[in-house]
């Protein structure tokens, strides 16, 4: 199978760890991730909240390269850059926009074809066929699955999965063989991108999530976006300082487990680059 | 959060825009997307939220206690007009030397200073970044999308 991949920005720098977590992963499923050439950032939170017109404009501009590479299938491993690049498909289909954003981009832009997060892409694969290819049921896992904001939101621009009660990541590690747990915090927000500018507002948002995970006996969590991890793994330190509380709660991509389920090693997929590592 | 989402419509419903635009919510806002998400009727609130920061910077009205995050914006932003992707190490160099000059608070500049060599061990820093190859025709996107905030 081979599919368009837009890595965006984190995932060719310090979440790397995500990105060698998918390759090997999705190498091992025989999924060939092909790169958009000469792809640009989408503008992350910074544009959508300074610049509304080059919010929709920088995205349009990869999705135009990637039709141009005649991609019907865009995967986007991070939630944001997938949630602008089909905000751009909205605006260009529904609302009109075409003419203007490919004159702004200097290429035309279509919308059409298929934008892929993370859990879409393993739904894509098969869970039957996932299910076969497991060598090391992951019985020892008992997962926090945690979707956060963009995976689900907003709906009407995403069209993905239940926005209250999203149960799409369960069902991954359902063939996998790990247990998960119902909990109260799945959908809300670990502050994304206020990391350095604001980073009280994580570190509050973090301690609620990781907390909510273990009393409802989770022994890890799981996440299918970048910035998720950042805050909840790199700066789990921090909030452990903070809180004044022992939480070593361990961090995993989705393709992570998955990975480890069929049977590669945590060096193979990075595990060992993670903040918090199991003892 | 000093105005919940709800009140912030309410002050642009009535007309009242300099204190939305004033507000410290702008720019707390995380846009996680609740609010357009759980909205009973259907406003886009998180979206009434982009273009009230955007305003609020065309108009000089950024809450002066937000600065950091206006900085971080502004400085993520000019980073990638100019590399066409982004360039961490440039980006907090960029954000810590403007906030300091700013606020004048020097302790900033350390913060965090500690996580540069557990970044390192994980080879999660880049000292030679990559850049996009069309980085002109980022520059002309960037100029047919300009606005008074760039400024």
């Amino acid at each position: 199978m081979n599919i368009g991949y837009y890595p965006g920005c984190a995932l060719h720098g310090s979440s790397n760890d995500y990105e060698q977590s998918l390759r090997a992963c999705l190498g091992a499923l025989d999924v060939q991730l092909q790169e958009v050439k000469d792809w640009i950032c989408c503008g992350a939170t910074a544009a959508h909240s300074l610049n509304h017109k080059l919010s929709l404009a920088l995205p349009a501009r990869n999705l135009a390269l990637a039709e141009r590479d005649g991609f019907q299938q865009l995967f986007a491993p991070c939630p944001l850059c997938s949630m602008q690049l089909l905000k751009v498909q909205k605006a260009v289909k529904e609302n009109g926009l075409r003419e203007e954003l490919s004159q702004i981009i200097e290429a035309d832009v279509r919308g059409d074809g298929q934008v892929l997060n993370l859990i879409q892409l393993f739904e894509r694969v098969g869970l039957d066929r996932l299910k076969a290819a497991v060598k090391e049921p992951l019985k020892s896992v008992t997962a926090a699955c945690y979707y956060g904001c963009l995976l689900t939101r907003p709906p009407d621009v995403v069209h993905f999965d239940d926005f209250e009660q999203p149960r799409s990541m369960e069902a991954v590690l359902a063939v996998l063989g790990a247990k998960t747990v119902d909990w109260s915090y799945k959908t809300e927000c670990c502050g994304a991108g206020m990391t350095m500018a604001s980073e009280g507002t994580v570190l509050e948002l973090a301690h609620k999530i990781l907390s909510n995970a273990a009393d409802h006996g989770a022994n890890c969590l799981v996440v299918a976006c970048p910035m998720c991890h950042v805050n909840l793994d790199m700066k789990q330190a921090a909030v452990e300082r903070r809180y004044g509380k022992k939480l070593d709660m361990v961090i995993y991509y989705l393709s992570d487990l998955v990975g480890l389920a069929l049977g590669l090693s945590g060096e193979q997929l990075g595990v060992n680059r993670h903040f918090v590592t199991k003892a | 959060m000093d105005l919940a989402p709800n009140q912030l419509l309410r002050l642009v419903q009535l007309g009242q825009t300099d204190a939305a635009l004033r507000s410290q919510a702008i720019w707390e806002c995380v846009s996680c997307q609740t609010c357009t998400t759980r909205c009973p009727k259907e406003v886009d609130c998180a979206g009434v939220m982009d273009a009230l920061r955007e305003t609020s910077l065309a108009h000089g009205m950024g809450a002066p206690a937000q600065q950091p995050v206006v900085s971080f914006q502004k400085a993520f932003l000019d980073n990638i007009r100019r590399n066409g992707r982004l360039n961490e190490l440039e980006l907090i160099a960029r954000f810590k030397a403007d906030v300091l000059f700013r606020t004048g608070r020097l302790a900033f500049l350390f913060k965090d200073a500690s996580l540069a060599p557990q970044l390192g061990k994980r080879k999660k820093l880049h000292l030679l970044p990559e850049k996009a190859r069309d980085r002109k025709v980022v520059e002309r996107i960037f100029a047919r999308c300009s606005n008074q905030a760039d400024q």
